[in-house]
């Protein structure tokens, strides 16, 4: 799981950074979270920020990138939820870019996946291993 | 390194990095580096344009404004402030990078990032895509009825925009209601699952502020004035920022 810069370094450090793994270590399983290092108030930006996502300089944003990609291939993990609009459209490109092939999420879609609330049009970001699972009222797929 | 020595030329009083640090609580400790590099070593953005936060900061602090006032580095540090963590004197080297985009002409400033501030500034829901509030309240009403018929456990689902006494005022980054609409609706459903009391406003409910990534002060304040004038002149007690 990435540790958005905005939400744990900038704003509540540490402590959300925990309430953000007892979230995701709830939905998926303790043994399923693989942490990245560095982590939580210590993380690497995934170059998301500070408006780099439009300014223009693409190169330089995935190479800016490349560490956090690294971060996460080096995990194995076949998810990376980002809870932050920033790092998951600048993530989800790092994965693409770089040819990890993992998925990024949003952590609302894992929340209402686990609940078994997640309709069959609200999975554009989870890979073919979770698209068909546990659907709700798949009968309305569109 | 310099293949010649530089000649440094201190004009007292006039260089960037006093402008600044007038500004800043305690100066920044912009004048308190130990030249360690623990910024640097650690800075996913080091090397790129050929710079690093020690480097732009010794430039600061050496009086060389044209070096660090035209570097487009500036805009290629995202200002995590993983530099100010790991900094023993705590120096804010973002705030100076925040400071050097602001010297720039803002025709001058990235176009990506200056076209979506401007959006921001159009209509009343300061929405980096532009979207106008009947258009945002449009889309919201309409999946909400789509998803209240499709799934019946959530009939009773809301997703309310200017909610009077509302105890949480959330925003929304533009692009799900602008591009991926139905990716309004987890969120949504886990708000009416633990009973959230919360509500969108039909002024600022986008998340976004360009104009703060912009370093324009005047139109990110307004874009900030908006959302939360509307926040409170609904009596909503938290303000609820997604992005």
């Amino acid at each position: 799981m990435q540790d958005p810069c905005q939400i744990v370094r900038k704003s509540y450090g540490d402590p959300i950074a925990e309430d953000l793994r007892f979230v995701v270590k709830s939905i998926v399983g303790e043994e399923n979270l693989i942490e990245m290092y560095p982590n939580k108030s210590n993380n690497y930006c995934c170059g998301g920020g500070g408006g780099f996502l439009q300014s223009g300089y693409k190169d330089a944003r995935l190479s800016y990138g490349r560490l956090k990609d690294n971060q996460i291939q080096t995990t194995g993990a076949d998810y990376c939820v980002a809870a932050c609009h920033n790092c998951h459209a600048q993530i989800h490109e790092l994965s693409e870019h770089y040819g990890g092939g993992y998925q990024v999420v949003h952590l609302w879609t894992m929340i209402c996946l686990s609940l078994g609330i997640l309709g069959p049009n609200e999975r554009e970001y989870l890979g073919d291993d979770l698209k068909e699972v546990n659907i709700f009222h798949p009968e309305t797929a569109m | 390194m310099s293949e010649t020595a530089i000649k440094l030329d201190y004009k007292k009083g006039s260089i960037f990095i006093d402008k600044v640090q007038a500004l800043l609580p305690d100066g920044g400790n912009l004048n308190l580096c130990l030249t360690c590099g623990a910024c640097s070593s650690g800075c996913p953005a080091t090397e790129l344009s050929n710079m690093d936060p020690r480097k732009f900061l010794r430039y600061a602090a050496f009086g060389m404004d044209e070096e660090i006032l035209k570097s487009d580095w500036v805009w290629m540090c995202t200002m995590c402030q993983r530099c100010v963590y790991v900094c023993p004197m705590k120096i804010d080297i973002p705030q100076l990078i925040y400071h050097a985009r602001a010297s720039w002409p803002r025709e001058d400033r990235p176009k990506g990032i200056l076209g979506s501030c401007d959006m921001a500034l159009r209509n009343d829901s300061c929405s980096a895509m532009g979207t106008p509030p009947e258009d945002f309240q449009f889309v919201v009403e309409d999946v909400l009825e789509e998803y209240r018929e499709a799934q019946p456990e959530f009939k009773d689902m809301e997703a309310p925009i200017d909610k009077q006494g509302a105890e949480l005022f959330i925003n929304q980054n533009s692009r799900e209601p602008v591009t991926e609409p139905d990716e309004l609706v987890p969120l949504w459903k886990i708000l009416h699952i633990v009973g959230a009391d919360w509500t969108y406003g039909s002024k600022g409910w986008a998340g976004e502020n360009y104009c703060m990534f912009l370093a324009d002060d005047e139109s990110w304040e307004k874009v900030t004035r908006t959302t939360t004038a509307q926040a409170e002149q609904l009596g909503c007690k938290t303000f609820l920022n997604t992005e």
